[in-house]
């Protein structure tokens, strides 16, 4: 099952909702991994929509086993890439030539969703209109806050800055902007005292 | 921490003016230009905000909001146009009647509920009638940042179109008048339909044409966070009732032709206001003890809060029933 409740937090914590079809001309969709669940579950509710939409899907870990199902969903363009980086430029071009009533639906982990949040509301769309269901992986993009770097899909905490090596403790403490969590060095004041990582939510 | 709650106020700081000038545009529409009394510069303002002017109309003080329509980095006056409503309450009779030039006259600092979201990459503007005037400070306001915006004008008849030839000679490729008596009309399925993202829409004009645009807007699929509109509401008469305020300890009786929150002014009681019209939220009163019926009529409060009987909006709303209380 791809789906995961997060405990409640601190409000900082972004929240993630289902995926609901919504009235408008046109309709982006943009997931990764188990993701693709979440747009088949929106197709079994309105088929036509899906059929209507732009998909950019990024499969990650999960290979070849949602392209299949996500094809024979007939959307109107399916780009699969192989990473989000990989997909921007397209992102960036499908969001300049859109227009008002744009629907955007962002699904899977929650570093894909909060990126792609982020090119949508520079291109004039507020957040609290982009819909977002998390699916699959619970790993956090983190920044430290330190060196400012990002470690992308961390799942335990805590964990080694993969830029400066700081052992950072893994805060709910969100950043829309940077669409990243919040790393703290957890032995600043006694180096080397570092508690035994755990997975999150374990 | 949070800051300590700032305690509401009735009505914004006030400025004592002077009227400049009265300068009559058409048949139903007057401009006055205010300078303030004491020489000096008057605040800037964003374009969207809006003035209370108190007109003292014999034993009633009158304060009315309205739109100022000058250009908001110019201090040294302050314009507004009234279109005269002869239906109306008299606070725009006054005004076309009574106000020359050269009388005093008290302002409020403006208040601005109807701001531009500087976000936006674009604004179109949706103006009915005398909706036109905060639309004239926005455009002041968006032609010295460069800004990228269109009008859209619906107006009755070439005679009644305030400000129509002026806003055309000086952006002739920005702005659109549509004649009702010439049968045109805004095509607004077309005018959606084409906007690139981080459009922003915003309307000002009569209640009808406020509730189709937000209503075709939501339809076409663009978030509500992108239309914004204002309607000032006037008070509407009503049957007189009876209220008790408790803090104040007093029975005020509040007539056919005044609004709760004038009565209570009235009896001397300071209560809280900035818009007198229903949209600001400001005057907001909590309602101890009722026995009868509201009619809500504002655009602040939830329609929880409505059927919850326990808050009213004093400035637009009344009562009609054996009691009520209230914690003012």
């Amino acid at each position: 099952m791809s789906i995961f409740k997060f405990p409640e937090s601190i409000t900082s914590r972004p929240v993630y909702g289902t995926l609901e079809p919504r009235k408008g001309p046109a309709h982006l969709m943009i997931a990764d991994a188990e993701g693709a669940e979440a747009i088949l579950d929106l197709a079994k509710q309105d088929a036509e929509l899906v059929a209507n939409a732009h998909i950019i899907y990024i499969p990650k870990g999960t290979g070849e086993t949602f392209v299949e199902k996500l094809q024979a969903l007939k959307p109107r363009q399916l780009h699969v890439s192989p990473s989000y980086e990989a997909s921007l430029q397209r992102l960036r071009k499908v969001l300049e030539d859109a227009h008002m009533g744009l629907q955007v639906y962002l699904t899977g982990t929650e570093g894909l969703m909060g990126q792609a949040q982020n090119e949508a509301m520079a291109a004039g769309i507020p957040h609290t209109s982009i819909q977002q269901e998390h699916r699959g992986s619970i790993a956090r993009r983190m920044q430290c806050v330190h060196c400012k770097g990002i470690t992308e899909d961390v799942m335990t905490d805590p964990f080694v800055c993969s830029h400066c090596g700081l052992n950072l403790f893994v805060r709910d403490h969100y950043s829309r902007r940077l669409a990243a969590f919040q790393g703290v060095c957890i032995d600043a004041e006694d180096p080397g005292n570092v508690p035994e990582s755990v997975e999150l939510y374990k | 921490m949070s800051a300590a709650p700032q305690k509401a106020k009735a009505g914004a700081e006030k400025i004592k003016v002077i009227v400049d000038a009265v300068v009559p545009l058409n048949d139903l529409v007057t401009r006055f230009e205010f300078k303030r009394r004491d020489g000096g510069a008057f605040p800037t303002f964003s374009g969207g905000a809006h003035t209370v002017v108190e007109m003292q109309d014999g034993d009633i003080t009158r304060l009315n909001p309205y739109s100022l329509m000058s250009d908001p980095s110019d201090t040294s006056k302050y314009c507004i146009s009234v279109r005269r409503d002869d239906e109306g309450r008299g606070g725009s009779l006054f005004m076309h009647r009574n106000v020359k030039v050269g009388d005093e006259m008290t302002l409020t600092y403006p208040v601005n509920l109807f701001s531009l979201d500087l976000r936006a990459k674009k604004h179109v503007f949706l103006a009915g009638g005398i909706g036109i005037t905060p639309f004239k400070a926005m455009i002041a306001q968006l032609e010295r940042l460069n800004g990228n915006w269109e009008l859209h004008y619906a107006c009755r008849s070439e005679a009644l179109a305030t400000y129509a030839a002026d806003l055309t000679e000086h952006y002739p490729n920005n702005v659109h008048i549509y004649y009702d008596d010439q049968k045109q009309a805004i095509d607004l399925d077309g005018l959606l339909a084409g906007q690139p993202l981080g459009t922003h829409i915003y309307i000002c004009g009569p209640a009808g044409m406020i509730n189709w645009v937000h209503n075709t807007a939501e339809a076409a699929g663009w978030p509500s966070d992108n239309v914004h509109s204002e309607e000032f509401l006037a008070p509407q008469p009503g049957k007189p009732f009876q209220v008790r305020l408790c803090k104040s300890d007093k029975v005020i009786e509040v007539g056919e032709h005044e609004s709760l929150l004038e009565a209570i002014e009235r009896a001397g009681v300071e209560a809280p206001f900035l818009c007198r019209g229903g949209a600001c939220g400001q005057c907001e009163t909590d309602v101890v003890e009722f026995d009868g019926e509201f009619i809500h009529r504002d655009h602040w409060l939830e329609p929880e809060d409505h059927e919850s009987g326990k808050k009213i909006m004093p400035c637009v709303s009344r009562f009609i029933g054996k009691s009520l209380v209230l914690d003012r």
